[in-house]
């Protein structure tokens, strides 16, 4: 099949099938409205909160060389053992080697984008080691070995019938496609699994520098019974999500149930910052804390470092136009939408160039910075990425542009726009098979219809406006 | 790994480095998280009640209230909090029902409910606050289809900072805001995914 577009994202918005599409649009509409109602009914200036936690989360990571020792102190004072990753393979390398070290053979774990990042899944069981997700979404994900194609909302792509057939797929039951009889079946499934499982692994959304405190958001309760029901905690966690003091958590924990789900509270918000306490006889004994650098350095030494502020709420994806129409598979990393379109080239290091496309994936309308609770310029990033894709020249970030030489010489020659204008209403005789000679024309004509040609109105409108 | 932290750390200070300056923390009137004022309510705990209700809990005044709520529910079995049994059984709404003071994991699904202490509970978001060093055990208060925490009145935070102020040393601290969610299959909610798909909080003055 010729390719009508070499814009990858265009390309697969195209292509996408309808009923994702229609899951997607309805999923992240829907959110988007109740986050700005419960947001504007609770706050009468939810703007100042957003630009307040933008500025703590900017003082922290410009101050994480006090921060990142402080938290890791607290965390020891406290019985926790910490570790320090360089990248993805070391962390994963640390959770089987803590899993080793304790005769351990199956891990049961509750959502965490920085496990995505590194592989976790796939490296342990790789490994001899058994690694289940927990959340209802993960988990589906895992049994169609799948990706997310949403921070919060892993499953966004996907309907109830599909899911259907893949528990009847996996033994999980006859087919039936309820969403309360889905939602019973994992719990009936995974409930015996907590308590076989000697880890039980959890992300952090935030962590105190002051107490060590992880604090770990879920609606469903996973990574609670994670951690009732298994004798040893690790919690993977990139060295960004850091927050100064215990009293920040009561604004970064309003924003991000707020922002991601249009929730006061996730139904499950822990801090923990420690193996179990002495007579409580549930939950780990052991709590080990992975911080995981995985290229984020990198990000801070960049001109993008106001990225890492990200607290993964998925807010940007659910009013970006382009998320709306392509879906978070179309951009190829972990992180879509458009802190993904920053975030994933930046993770990328020296594949860079691979990803160069996906700041490209953006109307520049902003509401992606208006969302975000913790105000990032993400438009601007995305045009320093832009930018950076130029001066390097990564050839993906290329394609599909028009060449605008043609463009700048007739800009700047009076007499030949003249003509071009005058020229322009050919264009409304011209059929498309003439157009689509020219490929970048071709390229954009394949996904869009060129309106009527109106050009040279002004002009006119100028020259009989002076007459009078 | 020792090598790693050394390599994290000097990672992070070569790319701070060359700042000319540090954003500066905002000073921010620690108010600012706290919702709007509710005079409608006329007390922490009608706020609450309201809040709680809003995210389908249940909240009941008094054991005697817990008793009515109960006598329609049909319990057999369920675990409750050593500390609360004799008071719990004091009450003639728990006749007939019996109640064991460990939570065995073997039998983790003949537990219809389980009754905790509360530590303490947020008004304005009608959460549940749970604490290692209170609550009796981890699995009572989450495995079992339905949850009762027991909150005393004084323990009734009105917002989240105030509950903040009172995390003491506990290593692990829960804020149960409703019953256990999902929305994950076409965002449909729906209620009892690992967690309990019944919360109630029964306030005790």
């Amino acid at each position: 099949m010729p390719t009508k577009t070499q814009q990858d994202i265009d390309r697969y918005a195209r292509d996408l099938n309808p009923e994702v599409y229609t899951s997607v649009y309805g999923g992240t509409k829907a959110t988007t409205e109740k986050r700005h109602d419960v947001l504007f009914h609770d706050y009468p200036d939810p703007d100042l909160l957003r630009r307040t936690a933008g500025e703590v989360k900017q003082h922290t990571l410009e101050n994480l060389d006090t921060y990142l020792p402080k938290a890791e102190a607290a965390l020891k004072a406290n019985g926790a053992q910490v570790h320090f990753a360089a990248d993805g393979d070391a962390a994963n390398r640390i959770i089987l080697e803590i899993m080793k070290a304790n005769g351990a053979k199956s891990m049961v774990k509750s959502k965490s984008m920085v496990s995505e990042e590194t592989g976790l899944g796939h490296f342990l069981e790789d490994n001899g080691m058994k690694c289940l997700e927990t959340d209802l979404g993960e988990f589906i994900i895992q049994i169609d070995h799948d990706h997310p194609s949403h921070i919060v909302k892993p499953i966004a792509h996907k309907n109830r019938r599909d899911i259907a057939k893949s528990f009847e797929r996996e033994g999980l039951g006859d087919y039936n496609d309820d969403p309360a009889t889905i939602t019973r079946r994992a719990r009936e499934f995974l409930r015996g699994k907590y308590f076989e499982a000697d880890v039980g692994l959890t992300g952090a959304n935030f962590v105190s520098a002051e107490s060590g405190r992880l604090a770990i958001v879920t609606n469903e309760g996973n990574a609670r019974f994670c951690m009732a029901a298994t004798p040893i905690h690790i919690g993977i966690v990139g060295i960004e999500k850091l927050i100064p003091h215990d009293r920040d958590l009561a604004l970064f924990t309003s924003l991000i149930g707020r922002s991601g789900t249009g929730q006061h509270l996730t139904v499950y918000t822990q801090f923990i910052n420690g193996p179990r306490r002495f007579g409580q006889p549930d939950g780990p004994e052991q709590m080990h804390v992975v911080f995981v650098d995985n290229k984020r350095t990198e990000v801070l030494a960049s001109n993008c470092r106001e990225i890492l502020r990200c607290i993964r709420c998925g807010a940007c994806l659910n009013v970006c136009p382009v998320y709306r129409q392509a879906s978070g598979h179309a951009y190829r990393s972990v992180y879509p939408g458009p802190v993904g379109a920053v975030l994933s080239p930046l993770l990328a290091g020296t594949r860079f160039p691979e990803l160069a496309d996906l700041p490209k994936a953006s109307s520049l309308c902003g509401a992606c910075n208006e969302v975000c609770p913790v105000n990032i310029p993400i438009p601007d990033l995305l045009l320093r990425l832009r930018d950076k894709a130029k001066t390097e020249h990564a050839g993906r970030a290329m394609k599909g542009t028009p060449p605008m030489g043609m463009y700048g010489l007739l800009a700047s020659q009076p007499h030949a726009w003249r003509a071009a204008m005058t020229m322009g209403a050919a264009m409304n005789l011209t059929p498309n098979a003439v157009m689509n000679i020219i490929p970048p024309a071709a390229a954009w004509n394949s996904c869009r219809q060129l309106p009527k040609w109106r050009g040279g109105k002004f002009r006119h409108w100028m020259k009989e406006r002076g007459k009078n | 790994m020792q090598d790693d932290r050394e390599l994290v750390m000097s990672r992070i200070r070569e790319a701070l480095a060359p700042l000319k300056e540090r954003a500066q923390y905002p000073e921010y009137d620690p108010e600012l998280p706290v919702c709007r004022a509710h005079p409608e309510f006329a007390d922490d705990w009608e706020l609450f009640s309201h809040k709680m209700k809003q995210v389908n809990g249940t909240p009941l005044k008094g054991l005697d209230a817990l008793g009515q709520w109960l006598a329609q529910q049909g319990f057999k079995l369920g675990y409750c909090d050593p500390a609360l049994v004799e008071t719990v059984r004091a009450h003639p709404a728990f006749a007939g029902i019996t109640l064991e003071t460990t939570f065995e994991r073997s039998r983790v699904d003949d537990y219809t409910f389980g009754i905790t202490q509360a530590s303490g509970a947020i008004a304005e978001t009608g959460s549940i606050v749970l604490k290692d060093s209170e609550t009796s055990s981890r699995l009572g208060a989450l495995a079992p289809w339905t949850h009762i925490a027991i909150l005393k009145r004084a323990r009734l935070y009105p917002d989240s900072i105030t509950a903040i102020s009172h995390f003491g040393d506990d290593p692990s601290i829960i804020w149960a805001t409703g019953p256990s969610k999902t929305a994950d299959v076409e965002g449909i909610l729906i209620e009892g995914v690992h967690g309990p798909g019944v919360q109630v909080c029964c306030l005790l003055d």
